[in-house]
């Protein structure tokens, strides 16, 4: 009893000390040390993913095609049943239109694995290990602990990610994991193994028809997609870094040999003859999809309201402009890299071409906001607002998607479950309470939220309702997709914009700052 | 202020384990969810005196008065849905969406009561305490596994519970006394501790001088009358009584359920079967009963072949012997602060020798538990053992694959978060101090070496002993899920559930003896 009230009076003692330690809810969840809380963190998270997936999947029950979760069940079997070399080609065996594999080898070796361990090997664990090493990263880096908890919380609970891949049926969280990977070996100056990992990733998946572009030319790097998005992020920031060394070819090399060696190991069944990657390839390209499909909140897909693209151009023609133009909105970010490569810059220039890749680049698909939302979240300590503001309407522009897979109820239990770990109490949430310096800058950023936030999130809650209780006028039966499309867009447009923004500016701050975080 | 932040913070507690609930809406829900559904079609469509009579599906209502009006309660609102829901014979079995997400909704909400009762025990509770407790009940996996997934509405039954012993801790006797009563007629199985509030109010309550003493019994007499006409008086106006009394108290069950709760009767069976097995190697003719235990529901005949029958009388009067040195302790000095760990002690007992008890019986101890386990060190040891064994004894409820995943990470996730609960809790005085220091620094890597000894010192561990039967509930699960159905196959498939139920008989009798050593210790 004695001990106790001397513990207490301690704890008292503790409390008016640091009042900052005493009103913290997650005081106990962030005392073992980060290992502990993001053990903790992780379990809740697969807890959340297993319960999601207890929900209808993408096309559940609906012949003849069934949808993804048929087509990874058939890939399955493919990879069991076929001989490599058959894996792409059309056959007795292997009927292409009925869910051929369009994916690159990386994922047809996964299927296969899968085949082998009947889903014992989960491909959350890949992502969970993988930011695991970006946590540690993190944890050295940031002062409260409890920033910490938080951070890992966003990242683990991205209630898009969940939903697509748990609730849609899909494997993203694996290629996403193996980026996460390779922005972690480049935070820590790990760059021929970022390469590597980043390759990988590459080849893991393909997401839209972006490989179409690079169809004429020979390249075979440039062939698939998902990761392609944050490419240039890479090569801009990897090439910044080489220059500044003392010899830079050497540099170069190093890693551009590191790249083919990877992909040479990858491709390797295919390599024997031109005809069988040739094959692969054009599986992996579709030609036959337009520039955009249904209502996806970029800008050919958002002005074609206006502007009747596919009647304007030819595909090929289209091709090129969107080509040019995901480059233009690319180019400021990647020339900053090359000009002051940097941590924080590298992170800022993954966000701003993954977002121009989703705005301009050729058929994008709803779910690639994933790929703008996973450096967003690794910038959630500093851009908290943005963050929560990505994320909205990330989430809303997917919100048509999900309403066709039955996951309404998965879609507004995770989006709330966002939502109050984002204001978890005496977490960060909308209480600015210790004004980081770096956050001076939200002035300008401020007053236009003011003015049109408060507006557009109201509207969008009242779509949400709109979109499921009443039926479109018979005239425009996509009228309300349209809308959530205008809405999504325009706010996208604007963050990519103040993220482009926020990225230059740093070239303000003295280099030195970052020079030091780097060491 | 601090009350208003607090209870924003026990709702922010609240909606993130209903944002759980949600998604847990589609897994599997056992008969239990066709009872209730009936139930509300039952007290919906049928007038007052035919509730216990009607037979129109074998799930005939079998829980007192309250609980039936709160049923009728909610079927207003499912009329209002769907009104096939209520529909006393279209609806049977119905399985619509809407009937499902009804039924599951209306159960995370009438856990509100169950929050509304955390909050008041918890209300002048220090903060790290507080969110402690909060932890315990509000994010309970057992709470979750039993209301959530097989569907019940416990939660709502234990917020009464908790209200009375949070007015009893107060020193509010009478109204302590008359939530107690209201909980009795939501659902009768809470009757077990009603001899401890009957020793301790007359103790506590009532024992001041002769006239005093008398007005105050009388009054809370009076009390406890009033709520038990209120629950009964219109079945006895309507001639009902007796048929709801037959519903209410089915005979002819058996000592254990299908599934053995993990409790002292399981040794008993096995002593029998291994008295049985060596009389018979040595040459006795033993007869060996047509009624086996695996089999399923045990009749009228002895299910013993050695051992002599055992009675519900028995039973009962083994539960009054268990509880005996608690009435001494409530009657000599009747304490507000032990009141939890009585009434948590009661409800231990009757999981232990009771008749007829299911292994979601042991909720009721295991809930009010929570609020006494972070007051000492050995509390939370305790508890933390009790805690695993009991949710790991749910386990059989769920038996389907798709919900695998689910309980193990429920009870995985439960016990991390008590382990570093616990353990921040309890380190070494002086450890929360060298952290600060440590934290404001900013090192972050100091601050876990300078704590992690002195947690070994005098913190929250766990002796060998602990660790090992804690290893050994993962072997009993390793063994029931895999290596049993690969190495026997169809063979012997009662085996696994046998050996859950054995084992964790074991940590529930540890749990019983070891409140009733801190019965008797403390004065």
């Amino acid at each position: 009893m004695g001990k106790k009230k001397e513990k207490k009076e301690i704890n008292e003692k503790v409390d008016v000390e640091a009042v900052e330690i005493e009103d913290d809810t997650w005081w106990w969840l962030t005392h073992k040390g980060i290992g502990a809380t993001f053990l903790c963190i992780s379990v809740f998270a697969l807890l959340v993913r297993v319960a999601v997936s207890l929900h209808p999947y993408s096309g559940a029950g609906s012949p003849p095609k069934f949808g993804d979760y048929e087509a990874q069940r058939h890939w399955m079997e493919i990879t069991l049943n076929l001989p490599v070399l058959e894996w792409y080609r059309n056959s007795t065996g292997n009927d292409l239109s009925y869910w051929g594999l369009d994916y690159p080898p990386l994922t047809a070796y996964q299927s296969y694995f899968h085949g082998l361990f009947l889903r014992f090997f989960d491909p959350d664990s890949v992502s969970l290990f993988t930011s695991r090493g970006y946590e540690t990263y993190v944890g050295c880096h940031s002062s409260r602990k409890n920033d910490c908890a938080w951070h890992i919380a966003m990242l683990l609970l991205n209630p898009c990610l969940i939903l697509i891949d748990h609730g849609h049926f899909q494997y993203n969280c694996i290629s996403l994991g193996l980026t996460v990977a390779a922005i972690a070996a480049i935070l820590s100056q790990r760059e021929l193994l970022a390469s590597c990992l980043f390759t990988l990733a590459l080849s893991h998946k393909q997401i839209s028809a972006w490989a179409n572009l690079f169809q004429d030319k020979t390249d075979g790097a440039s062939m698939f997609s998902m990761s392609v998005y944050y490419a240039p992020a890479f090569f801009s920031h990897l090439l910044g870094k080489c220059l500044r060394r003392k010899n830079p070819i050497h540099g170069v090399a190093k890693l551009g040999l590191t790249v083919l060696g990877t992909f040479t190991v990858v491709w390797w069944p295919y390599l024997h003859s031109t005809d069988a990657l040739l094959g692969v390839l054009s599986r992996l390209a579709p030609f036959e999809r337009g520039i955009y499909e249904d209502y996806v909140a970029n800008f050919w897909c958002t002005s074609s309201v206006i502007i009747k693209w596919k009647r304007l151009f030819s595909v090929h023609s289209l091709k090129f402009i969107s080509l040019t133009a995901t480059v233009l909105t690319c180019l400021p970010s990647m020339v900053q890299q090359v000009m002051a490569p940097s941590s924080r810059g590298f992170l800022y220039g993954l966000l701003n071409s993954s977002f121009a890749f989703y705005l301009f680049s050729f058929q994008v698909h709803e779910k690639s906001i994933l790929l703008p939302l996973l450096p967003a979240s690794l910038l959630a300590l500093e851009e908290r607002r943005p963050f929560k503001w990505l994320m909205f309407y990330g989430l809303f522009s997917m919100f048509p998607l999900l309403c066709r897979d039955k996951l309404v109820l998965p879609y507004f239990a995770l989006h709330a479950l966002f939502m109050l770990l984002y204001h978890a109490p005496c977490g960060h949430g909308g209480r600015p309470r210790n004004a980081r310096p770096n956050n001076t800058k939200f002035d300008y950023f401020d007053s236009f939220k003011t003015f049109m936030n408060g507006f557009i999130y109201l509207s969008s809650f009242i779509l949400h309702i709109v979109y499921l209780t009443m039926h479109p006028p018979e005239k425009f039966p996509y009228l309300f997709e349209a809308i959530i499309m205008l809405i999504c867009f325009y706010q996208f447009a604007l963050l990519a914009f103040y993220t482009n923004v926020k990225q230059w500016s740093l070239l303000e701050h003295s280099t030195t700052e970052e020079e030091k975080k780097l060491i | 202020m601090e009350s208003s932040s607090s209870t924003r913070q026990l709702l922010w507690f609240f909606a993130i384990a209903v944002c759980v609930k949600l998604l847990l809406i589609p897994a599997y829900h056992s008969t239990d969810f066709e009872v209730h559904r009936h139930w509300l079609a039952l007290t919906h469509s049928l007038p007052l005196s035919n509730w216990y009579a009607d037979e129109t599906s074998p799930w005939t209502l079998d829980y007192p008065p309250f609980f039936a009006c709160f049923e009728r309660f909610l079927s207003i609102f499912a009329h209002y849905i769907d009104p096939q829901i209520v529909d006393l014979h279209n609806g049977l079995n119905y399985r619509a969406n809407s009937a499902i997400y009804f039924l599951r909704i209306s159960v995370i909400l009438s856990d509100l009561w169950l929050l509304y009762g955390v909050y008041r025990l918890t209300k002048n509770a220090d903060v790290k305490r507080r969110y402690l407790i909060w932890v315990l009940i509000v994010w309970s996996p057992a709470l979750v596994m039993v209301d959530h997934l097989h569907f019940q509405y416990n939660g709502f039954l234990l917020g009464w519970l908790l209200l009375s012993i949070s007015f009893l801790q107060e020193g509010k006797d009478l109204m302590g006394g008359f939530l107690f009563a209201v909980l009795l007629c939501f659902k009768h199985l809470f009757a077990v501790a009603a001899p401890v509030y009957f020793v301790y109010l007359l103790r506590h309550y009532c024992w001041k001088g002769l006239v005093r003493g008398f007005s105050r019994l009388s009054v809370l007499g009076a009390v406890v009358v009033a709520v038990f006409a209120a629950a009964y008086g219109p079945f006895l106006y309507h001639g009902q009584i007796q048929q709801v009394f037959n519903r209410m108290f089915p005979f002819g069950r058996g000592l254990c359920h299908a599934y053995w709760a993990p409790n002292f009767w399981v040794f008993y069976i096995i002593l029998d079967k291994v008295f049985s097995f060596f009389l018979k190697k040595f040459g006795f003719s033993i007869q060996i009963p047509a009624a086996s235990f695996t089999g399923g529901l045990v009749g009228d005949s002895s299910p013993f072949a050695v051992l002599p029958k055992i009675s519900p009388s028995t039973t009962l009067i083994m539960v009054l012997l268990a509880l005996s040195p608690c009435f001494i302790k409530a009657w000599t000095n009747p304490q507000p602060r032990m009141v939890a760990r009585w009434i948590a002690y009661a409800y231990t007992c009757g999981f232990l020798f009771g008749w007829h008890v299911h292994e979601k019986a042991s909720l009721h101890f295991v809930i009010p538990l929570a609020i006494v386990a972070v007051q000492s060190l050995e509390d939370a040891k305790h508890y933390f053992m009790l805690s695993i064994v009991s949710c790991y004894s749910l386990f059989p409820l769920l038996y389907e694959g798709q919900e695998y995943p689910i309980k193990v990470l429920l009870l995985l996730l439960h016990s991390i978060l008590m382990w570093l609960g616990f353990s921040t809790k309890f380190t070494r005085a002086s450890a929360p101090n060298t952290m600060v220091t440590a934290k404001k620094k900013g090192a972050q890597s100091k601050s876990i070496e300078s704590s992690s000894p002195a947690a070994e010192k005098g913190g929250f561990t766990i002796g060998w002993v602990g660790k090992s039967y804690l290893l050994g509930l993962l072997l009993v699960e390793i063994w029931g899920q895999f290596l049993h159905p690969y190495l026997l196959g169809d063979k012997f498939p009662f085996v696994p559930l046998m050996l859950i139920s054995t084992y964790c008989a074991f940590g529930i009798m540890y749990s019983w003896i070891w409140q009733l050593r801190w019965i008797i210790s403390t004065t």
